[in-house]
């Protein structure tokens, strides 16, 4: 990192104490937690983007299956709704795998000119057969106490596990995925992302048997046990005396960020240094080498498919990781707050500003553009309402450009990735070539 | 002073010059032909000659009037058509669409023109409504070389028009080239098929190396012992 | 009997909504394959785009609806739609002069085209939001049907009706309005055919003395207009909301891609492969089944392939399969370099 990008993360710096000093500690601290993930998510995307030129427009699905599985690892199993369908979806996903494995079985069996049709044929069959067995259970499991659970449950395992595990669905559903959409033309790869992207927030909100769709899932465990908790919050307690505060409980909220901050520091700087190795590596030379020229890189014998599938597959693993962290920061899995504009683009507005294959640019992006998302609403309202003044106090107009401010924060990160783009393209701190 | 005078060019990709002090000339009525082994930089001579690569030394002056500076796209109304040699017609629209296309920056009545395209070029006005894509090669070259008339040019210039089209075509098409130079086009090509090339050229513009090594009539270069011994195989 | 209540069935629910539904995917479509085959980027703002001509059109439909404006039967928003037509086309001239010409003269790759159409999309959505808000908006007035079903059946002696909405009608006879004069546009006029040429062959097209800024401006302007009008469409056929218009990108990459890029006969042919396929997998044929086979065999189970929920998975998988069995697209398109 060169001595600017150490003046960008001191500025950076001093924007979140000044928050912390003028706006309240609580806040800084949340948005400190929040910057910590983006930067994370930033990061994956910069191995995508940056190592490999990978367009991927469906961060947003990739986080939402790290949230999914934070939910699933951490919740308890709903026992009743285990005995009702468990049994049928257990069935259900058996019969999907040897679907799978008759189709695999049958497309080497029959002459190449067969194939798509029985492919296709064995498909609608298999569809059929397992919808027997799946639409009854899932209406069973639904039906189970629906007020507060219709769902399975999870499997009552400690939440920090699905950090971990959150990563591998990620890298599971990517390679998949980029098995299917890798080696064709970079922006397909973005709309066959973005499209698959839709269509996991789909499954997540409406497949209610699994998630509880959009009646979410609330109260997730913690990821600490309570005792360590109570050390830390007893001890900032102490620290709020000191300093003559006697607000105990805002004392104890900073305690429990104060905790998840520490994990998410622990997080990036693992990743951070991997990703650091991994960039200086051969391996990361070669990568670079096929992003800045795939045909020659292609004719040098480097299989650039594959190259590809194992960035895309890093990457969205790494973005699956920050998406279990993000839920088990909220304490809740709220499908309907998954929209692209939030979950995809301002996580590329990061690494852009950044600085597309620098890491530390990522990181900066990820802290930069959080700060400004969530401060461009307080700043938005306040700036509105005094330009809007002179039309009166209640003017209707006033009113509507008041409750809309918060929106123009769309506007901001818009006018943000242009400038970027057009006047410092290779971004904040950018990639040492 | 010749109708086209590109003079002392020397110009390239980057910081490496691919033609040095390279001049090339063509009179009114006329079939000139640049020859050379690959690589000699013909191309870049015919490039550098309509403007599409900057020259940093020498001048292009065209019936008198120094175009040096001037840009392609610009170039074509003062009176200059390219032939390019590949992807040189529009293969999603049909013939007669295409010879439009060529006369897309003239205001007045192209009938006539392309009435003198279609005598020049029998086959397509047989083919007019086909799309350009479906034509064999040599139509190809035929509808890209009528596209190009249709501009009125007073200084025709093809590169390499012949590759890849069999011998009987290739004939066929210089004849046609003949044609054009008869009726007051000056003619400027670029030809790997040299000694046929040769044959119908009034000038003849040997390159090695980025730079003129024989400058000649297209006769004289032929009966050239030394140039039959190093560029046409005997 | 039994046959024509199934196919009265099937036209009611399946093959009107589907039309309608296409022609409206057909409009964005042909915009993006437009920009697509003239400017060689996959236009992520397309979306916001539409919606912010919508937007326009409905604004002003409010305005003359408070001067008390109407001209029932056919809906206001028709009046309004010129306005939304004028404030997309305004949307696309500005965004080409700040935004895209910059690019277009740096000669980028088509990533970094695509990615300042995300910067776009970004501004574009967060003005309609601030001006209209997210909140949906019903915007249909006018007389809702042609023919209810229940004046089919009385008509007909069926047991199934056909009801056709005014604004199925309606989208469906703009749209071909539309689509005819864009296609008379291309194939007849001088500019619409250098628009070809351009999209054929750019270099050639600038030495035949084509002028690329003009060519340009003409696609966003036709883009805008068709944008505006496919959104317009949409929201007086079902609702205007803004969210749906970046969920909306997905079937009309659908159908460009299927179509073949830069392919407007194309882009249609695959907006309507699209609309059907949406529909017919998530409709629930019970009803239809049962008029087909003997009294009660229809299953007890709906015979739905997949829920409406998913319809958007419909025209992922068409895109998965095109981009899998034939890149280019039913009519060849472009490959355009990666």
């Amino acid at each position: 990192m060169t001595s600017r990008g150490a003046l960008y993360f001191a500025i950076m710096a001093a924007a979140l104490l000044a928050t912390g000093i003028f706006q309240s500690w609580n806040v800084a601290f949340g948005i400190i937690g929040m910057c910590l993930i983006s930067a994370i998510m930033a990061l994956g995307l910069n191995i995508q983007w940056g190592y490999g030129g990978l367009l991927n427009f469906g961060v947003m699905g990739f986080t939402a299956l790290g949230a999914v599985t934070a939910m699933l690892v951490s919740v308890p199993p709903v026992t009743e709704a285990w005995e009702a369908g468990g049994a049928g979806i257990m069935l259900s996903l058996a019969l999907l795998v040897a679907t799978v494995v008759v189709i695999l079985v049958a497309r080497r069996m029959v002459p190449a000119h067969l194939r798509t049709p029985v492919t296709v044929v064995l498909v609608i069959l298999g569809f059929f057969f397992i919808r027997v067995f799946y639409v009854p259970a899932t209406e069973r499991i639904e039906a189970v106490n629906p007020a507060e659970t219709g769902f399975l449950g999870g499997f009552g395992l400690p939440i920090l596990l699905s950090w971990v595990l959150g990563g591998l669905v990620a890298a599971g559903a990517a390679w998949l995925i980029g098995k299917v959409a890798l080696g064709l033309r970079a922006d397909y790869l973005a709309i066959a992302t973005l499209g698959i992207s839709e269509i996991i927030i789909a499954i997540i909100k409406y497949e209610d048997w699994m998630t509880r769709g959009v009646r979410n899932v609330t109260d997730l465990p913690r990821p600490v046990p309570p005792e360590m908790e109570l050390w830390v919050a007893e001890w900032f307690v102490s620290i709020a005396t000191f300093f003559g505060s006697d607000d105990t409980r805002a004392a104890i909220a900073l305690a429990m960020k104060s905790i998840f901050i520490v994990l998410f520091l622990i997080v990036l700087v693992v990743i951070f240094w991997f990703s650091q190795r991994a960039l200086k590596s051969p391996w990361g030379r070669m990568m670079r080498a096929i992003r800045d020229n795939r045909d020659a890189a292609a004719a040098m014998g480097k299989d650039v498919t594959s190259r590809h599938l194992q960035v895309f597959v890093l990457g969205c693993a790494v973005v699956g990781v920050a998406g279990a962290m993000l839920t088990t920061l909220d304490g809740q899995l709220t499908p309907t707050t998954y929209i692209p504009l939030r979950y995809t683009f301002l996580i590329w507005v990061m690494v852009i500003l950044g600085g597309s294959g620098n890491n530390w640019g990522a990181i900066l992006g990820g802290f930069i553009i959080w700060f400004v998302w969530v401060q461009a609403e307080p700043f938005g309202h306040w700036f509105i309402g005094n330009v809007t003044l002179v039309m009166g106090e209640d003017h209707w107009l006033r009113e509507h450009m008041i409750s809309g401010a918060v929106y123009m924060r769309y506007v901001l990160m818009g006018v943000i990735l242009l400038t970027v783009m057009r006047f410092a393209p290779r971004g904040l701190i950018p990639e040492r070539s | 002073m010749s109708f086209l005078a590109a003079t002392h060019m020397t110009c390239g990709y980057g910081g490496a010059n691919i033609i040095e002090d390279c001049s090339i000339t063509v009179e009114q009525g006329e079939i000139a032909v640049v020859v050379g082994p690959n690589g000699a930089g013909k191309s870049t001579a015919m490039k550098a000659v309509f403007g599409m690569l900057e020259l940093k030394e020498g001048s292009v002056v065209l019936d008198g009037q120094d175009i040096t500076s001037v840009p392609p796209q610009d170039r074509v109304p003062l009176g200059m058509a390219f032939v390019p040699q590949n992807g040189n017609v529009f293969v999603t629209m049909t013939v007669e669409e295409n010879l439009e296309m060529g006369a897309f920056i003239r205001n007045d009545d192209i009938t006539p023109t392309m009435e003198q395209v279609y005598e020049l070029f029998p086959i397509l006005y047989e083919k007019r409504n086909q799309l350009a894509g479906e034509l064999s090669g040599g139509q190809r070259q035929q509808v890209a070389v009528g596209r190009a008339l249709m501009t009125q040019p007073k200084l025709l210039m093809l590169d390499e028009p012949t590759a890849g089209v069999s011998p009987v075509v290739m004939d066929d098409l210089f004849d046609r080239i003949i044609d054009v130079a008869r009726t007051g086009i000056a003619v400027l090509m670029v030809e790997q098929n040299a000694r046929q090339a040769l044959e119908i050229a009034d000038h003849g513009f040997v390159m090695v190396q980025g730079k003129n090594r024989f400058t000649d009539t297209g006769e004289a270069l032929l009966a050239n012992p030394e140039v039959r011994r190093s560029f046409l195989g005997g | 009997m039994e046959l024509l209540n199934a196919i009265a069935l099937l036209t009611n629910f399946v093959l009107i909504p589907a039309t309608a539904y296409g022609a409206q995917i057909a409009l964005g479509a042909l915009g993006v394959t437009l920009i697509f085959g003239i400017l060689r980027f996959a236009n992520f703002s397309h979306g916001e785009v539409m919606s912010f001509g919508a937007m326009a059109a409905i604004l002003f439909t409010w305005f003359l609806q408070g001067q008390g404006v109407s001209i029932h039967p056919l809906p206001t928003a028709l009046l309004g739609l010129p306005v939304g037509i004028l404030a997309a086309i305004a949307v696309t001239l500005i965004a080409d002069r700040v935004v895209f010409r910059y690019y277009r003269q740096q000669r980028v790759t088509p990533i970094t085209l695509a990615m300042a159409s995300i910067g776009l999309l970004f501004v574009l959505a967060g003005l309609v939001r601030f001006i209209i808000g997210p909140e949906h908006q019903n915007i249909a007035d006018g007389e809702r049907f042609l023919i209810t079903a229940f004046e089919f059946r009385e008509m007909t002696g069926l047991d199934e009706g056909i009801g056709i909405r005014q604004t199925q009608a309606l989208t469906l006879v703009i749209a071909v309005i539309a689509m005819v004069a864009l296609f008379w546009f291309l194939q007849k006029t001088r500019a619409g055919k250098a628009m070809r040429a351009y999209s054929d062959n750019v270099d050639l097209a600038l030495l035949s003395g084509i002028n690329p800024d003009r060519v340009v401006m003409i696609a966003w302007i036709i883009t805008g207009a068709l944008a505006a009008t496919a959104a317009t469409l949409y929201s007086l056929d079902k609702v205007y909301q803004p969210f749906i218009f970046l969920q909306i990108l997905l079937p009309i990459f659908a159908a460009t891609i299927l179509g073949g890029i830069g392919q407007p006969v194309g882009a249609v042919i695959g907006a309507f492969v699209v609309a059907y396929s949406e529909v017919m997998v998530t409709y629930a044929f019970r009803r239809f089944i049962g008029y087909l086979g003997p009294a009660d065999w229809a299953p007890e189970s709906m015979v739905q392939l997949m829920s409406t929920n998913y319809k958007f998975a419909v025209s992922f998988i068409i895109l998965v399969v095109v981009l899998l069995v034939r890149p280019t697209g039913i009519i060849r398109g472009k490959v355009i370099e990666r």
